[in-house]
Formats: structure tokens, C-alpha cells, sequence
């Protein structure tokens, strides 16, 4: 990648990542862990891959995006202020009574919520559907989704994966935020999933993988998803849950925890240092 | 006499879908590996670029039409009602409904009128799932004038519909000059003042029958057919309770949260009378020839006389 993109995404990022502890502590509620693992990745969609503009956020061939994670949402919520989508002063007022941002995206209220989601399972279903409307259209948009490794275990998903290949929705990217964490616990104590690679490639897709926190490999990984015709893309990501902040990282424990006065302090600390 | 001429509402359903086609040239059909029995098989053929089979999927086909509708398409969904709206419930709600996306449901199989196949496949529960979904308009039409009049008309609504559809040929009632159809419009189908039956559904017809049984036994009943259960008719139901003093609601549905409940809900606020529910009394159903579940399961016009005669005589 590009130097100065790469330093500019890495900036990008840095301020998502402070942007979600804010909402998280602001909120003293919400799913910390699983946004620090997507920050880079949208990152790179919202600031370097998808056509979207905040000026118009029904834009017709816009490229949509389907947070199928949506307990994730204060990642989405800290791209789409960050991109110009709505003010960064609603971000503080995340789960608040009247708030527009709601605990999980919600299409009608907020700038740049192309679905609402929340209960796992359903975001990719709805995003097979607005690529296959893509499809009919004749357009040229893209689809992007991402979905937790948890989130595996819904029956849905693998529908919907069937769904996808069977339609031959190659403007359908599917990310699957792979952490091995659950509220549970690791997934391979709770029910896994696993192999997700060969079970995406069962069901006809085409499987990518990448490291989640390297610029170079997503933007690798989102430029051989494009080139690719006749199947969906699934880009399974490695990532830390919790990254960016040690006491958070790996730790099922913050999956959906809001931390106190001082590890706010000190997550923002750690987030600021490593730039 | 005349034959009356009977039709399932389901085939009502598969031909208004292909009427709709052809006005409008963006609507999309979705079924789950039902094409045949749901009846959009005439789509499928008529429009083979415009309909989508998601095999045996509902929640995913739910989550497509959801998907398609937030892109500003126009969709019917059609499964079986037990699979529509007890399968999916989940994806009604949260994909369809919490976004109020305009995806229109189509579902048929509704009923113990299912009959041969049994329990498993008689959805007696879908009206009391999907009107408590906010939002959510819930037809239930009497016969094939209503059914196709249902599909027009959502075409227009701009939010997610459900509308039932059954499998059992039943007879059309609604020829009649003056007939209109409006969502969340009840019909006044008789006059009467000693008690009110208000009826969805093929027991429309079934209280049409009951009203002329009981004239010659000197009980003058109205007769209402209440095909929007959501938004219902508060007006014609207030009316009915203050004038007759008496309602005895018939469906086909679980007396648990289906008309029954709707019509309670409604004039314990306006003008609390006796509110006396025919329908599936809180049990499954079983297989058999659907005529002969109906009279058992007391969804006929034996049974409405029987027990408007008794609430009378309560009164």
C-alpha cells in the first residue's frame, strides 16, 4: 500500500478506536471488543474502498454496507461521523434516551446505515438481497457485510450463503471478523465453526483471508475480491478482539463491557501511543 | 339456484400476482420451495426474470425481501403461514418490521383448513404473531374478490403487509354491487340489532349462513366482515357493541390473540358488551378432510348459531 495512505489510515483507525471507547464509556454500555477487531477494516472500506457520499446517503449506486455484527456498531457509528456522515457529538450520546444513535444500527434514523441490525444472523440475508437487487438493476454497486465468527452458528447464515452462490452474487463481500471469541467464551469451547475457510468454500464461495490490523494484506484481500467473477467473496479476517487496548485484547470478558474512569483513561492512552 | 362458485384464495392469490406483473414491471416474487402449492407458479411463468426461489429457507428468504425492499423494490414473500410467520417470525420483525420495510407476505396454508397434513402444518398462530409486530398491516380476506382486491391494495401500502390466504376452495361472496374493498375497513354484509357476528376469513360466509338461520328463529343478527385485522375497524365495531349490545367474533385462528382478541381489545375501551370468541380453543389441530375439521373444530354455521343463540339468551 501506499505510504501516505497507509500513515493516513493509520490515523483514521487510531481516532475510530478512541471514538468507540468514547461511545462505550459515554453509553457505560455497549461492545467494545468486537469493534476494536473491525476498526481497520472499516477503515479501509469507508476511507479507502467504498463509493459512498455523506452528502447523499441514499445515493443510488452508492456500495452498500451491512453490518451483520451489529452489537459492532460503535465502529460503524464511529466511521460514518468520522466520513462526514452525521456530527461526532451524537457519538457521545450513544444509547442515550432520545439518542439517534440507537445500541444496534438502526436504517431509518441514522446517515449511512444502509440496514438494521442486531439479532445475528439476519444482516447477510438482507444484504444477499440488496446485491441481488444489484444484480437486477444491472448496477455496479457492491455489497459489503461483516459478520462476527460467533455469528457463524446462526442456521441463517449458511441460507443465506447458499442463497449467495447459488444467485452467483460476486458483489457480495462477506467479512467474517475472526477473533475466536464469543460472550461465551472461545469459540472452540462453545460451539465452533470452524474450519470457516473450508465451509465458505463448500458453499461456493470464494475464500480469502487476511490479517485484520495489516493495511497491505486488506487491501490485498479487497483487490482480489474485486477481480472475482460468477461467486460471492468471503474475506475471513484474523483479528484481536479488543485490539488496540491490552487489558481488552483477547478477553471475552469486554466482548460487551464498558470500562471504568481509568482503563477509559488508560485505553485512550494505549490508542494515542501506538500512532 | 345458481352453483355457487367456490375458489381457494390461494389461486386468488397466484392470479392477482400475475396481474400485478403486469403493471408493474419491478415486482419481484420470492418463494421457499413452494411454488406450486402457495400458487405462484403463474408468476414463475409469466415472469421467469422476476422470481426468485430461495429453496427451503424462509428466515433467509425473509431477510432477502428485506434486502430487496431497502433497495426499493417491490416483493412478495410467499410461504406457508406456519413457516412465513412462525418460521420467520424473528426476520418479520427485526429485518421487515422494526425497518418497516414495504415487504408484502404472502401465506397461504393458513388454518386447520390445511386438513391431511395435519397439526404440524395448521398455522393458527399467525394473526396473533404478526399483528403484534408495530407497523404491520394483517389482511385476511373472505374469498377471491377479497384476496386479489388485498394484493392490489397492498401493492399501495408503504410498509410490510401479511396477507393469509387458504388452501380449501371456498365460496365468493363478495359479488355483490357496492362491494368495496379498503384496508382497515370492516363491511357491514347484514343488518341486524339483537347481536353482532363479526367474522374474518372463510367464516364470513359461515356467518352470512348463520344470520339467515337465526331470522327464522327470531334472532336478528348483524353481520360484519372484518378482513383487516390490523389496523382494525375501531368505528364499525364501537357501532356494533353500542346498537347490539353483543358480539360473537369466528376465525379461523387461535381464539388467542387473533380477531377474538382484536375485536376485545377494542370495545372493552369504547363500550365494553360480551365478547363471545369462536375459533380453535387453544389446542392443535389434526389431519382430515378440512370440511369435516371445520364443523369439529366448531368453525361452521351450526356452531355460530348454536352459540349466538346461547349468548343471546345470556343477554
Amino acid at each position: 500500500m501506499d505510504t501516505v495512505l497507509k500513515a493516513e489510515l493509520k490515523k483514521k483507525a487510531a481516532k475510530i478506536r478512541t471514538s468507540i471507547i468514547d461511545e462505550v464509556y459515554s453509553a457505560k454500555s455497549g461492545h467494545p471488543g468486537g469493534s476494536l477487531s473491525i476498526a481497520d477494516t472499516l477503515t479501509y472500506l469507508y476511507f479507502a474502498k467504498m463509493h459512498v457520499d455523506p452528502k447523499n446517503p441514499k445515493m443510488a449506486d452508492r456500495d452498500r454496507f451491512v453490518l451483520s455484527k451489529g452489537h459492532c456498531a460503535p465502529a460503524l457509528y464511529a466511521a460514518l461521523s468520522l466520513r462526514g456522515f452525521f456530527d461526532e457529538s451524537e457519538l457521545k450520546k450513544l444509547r442515550h434516551i432520545g439518542a439517534m444513535l440507537q445500541g444496534h444500527p438502526d436504517m431509518k434514523h441514522t446517515p449511512g446505515v444502509d440496514m438494521s441490525t442486531g439479532s445475528l444472523g439476519q444482516g447477510i440475508s438482507a444484504a444477499c438481497g440488496m446485491a441481488l437487487a444489484g444484480k437486477i438493476d444491472s448496477a455496479g454497486y457492491k455489497v459489503y457485510t461483516v459478520l462476527g465468527d460467533g455469528e457463524l452458528e446462526e442456521g441463517q447464515v449458511w441460507e443465506a450463503a447458499m442463497f449467495a452462490s447459488h444467485n452467483k452474487l460476486d458483489n457480495l463481500v462477506a467479512i467474517i471478523d475472526n477473533n475466536g471469541l464469543q460472550i461465551d467464551g472461545k469459540l472452540s469451547d462453545v460451539c465452533s465453526p470452524m474450519p470457516i475457510t473450508d465451509k465458505f468454500a463448500a458453499f461456493g464461495w470464494h475464500v480469502i483471508t487476511m490479517n485484520a490490523h495489516d493495511f497491505d494484506s486488506i487491501e490485498k484481500a479487497f483487490d482480489e475480491a474485486e477481480k472475482i467473477q460468477y461467486q460471492p467473496v468471503a474475506i475471513v479476517q484474523t483479528s484481536v478482539k479488543g485490539k488496540g487496548v491490552s487489558f481488552m485484547e483477547n478477553n471475552a470478558g469486554w466482548h460487551g463491557k464498558a470500562p471504568n474512569a481509568e482503563q477509559y483513561e488508560q485505553a485512550l492512552a494505549e490508542i494515542n501511543a501506538a500512532l | 339456484m345458481a352453483d355457487v362458485i367456490k375458489k381457494a384464495t390461494r389461486d386468488s392469490y397466484g392470479e392477482a400476482l400475475v396481474e400485478m406483473g403486469k403493471v408493474h414491471d419491478d415486482l419481484l416474487v420470492l418463494v421457499a420451495d413452494l411454488a406450486d402449492a402457495t400458487k405462484v407458479e403463474g408468476f414463475k411463468k409469466a415472469y421467469p426474470e422476476r422470481f426468485f426461489d430461495c429453496g427451503i429457507a424462509e428466515a433467509n428468504m425473509m431477510g432477502i425481501a428485506a434486502g430487496l425492499a431497502a433497495s426499493g423494490k417491490k416483493v412478495f414473500a410467499s410461504s406457508f403461514a406456519m413457516f412465513a410467520a412462525g418460521r420467520a417470525f424473528e426476520i418479520v420483525r427485526n429485518s421487515i418490521g422494526y425497518p418497516h420495510l414495504p415487504v408484502k407476505i404472502g401465506a397461504t396454508h393458513a388454518g386447520i383448513s390445511v386438513g391431511e397434513d395435519g397439526a404440524s402444518h395448521q398455522c393458527c398462530e399467525d394473526i396473533a404473531l404478526m399483528r403484534t409486530i408495530p407497523g404491520m398491516t394483517v389482511i385476511n380476506p373472505s374469498d377471491d374478490i377479497e384476496a386479489k382486491a388485498a394484493v392490489y391494495a397492498a401493492m399501495d401500502i408503504d410498509g410490510p403487509v401479511y396477507i393469509r390466504f387458504g388452501r380449501l376452495a371456498i365460496p365468493v361472496i363478495n359479488d355483490f354491487d357496492g362491494y368495496k374493498f379498503e384496508v382497515g375497513k370492516g363491511v357491514t354484509l347484514k343488518d341486524g340489532k339483537d347481536a353482532t357476528i363479526i367474522a374474518s376469513g372463510l367464516l364470513v360466509n359461515e356467518a352470512l349462513e348463520a344470520a339467515k338461520a337465526l331470522e327464522t328463529d327470531g334472532i336478528n343478527a348483524r353481520v360484519i366482515n372484518i378482513h383487516t385485522i390490523k389496523p382494525i375497524d375501531r368505528d364499525i365495531i364501537c357501532k356494533a357493541a353500542k346498537e347490539t349490545g353483543l358480539l360473537i367474533t369466528a376465525e379461523e385462528h387461535s381464539v388467542i390473540g387473533g380477531l377474538g382478541s382484536a375485536v376485545a381489545d377494542v370495545v372493552t375501551e369504547c363500550c365494553p358488551v360480551p365478547v363471545v370468541k369462536i375459533g380453535v380453543n387453544d389446542e392443535f389441530g389434526h389431519s382430515g378432510p378440512a370440511p369435516d375439521l371445520l364443523k369439529e373444530f366448531g368453525l361452521s354455521a351450526e356452531n355460530i348459531v348454536k352459540v349466538t343463540k346461547e349468548a343471546v339468551a345470556r343477554k
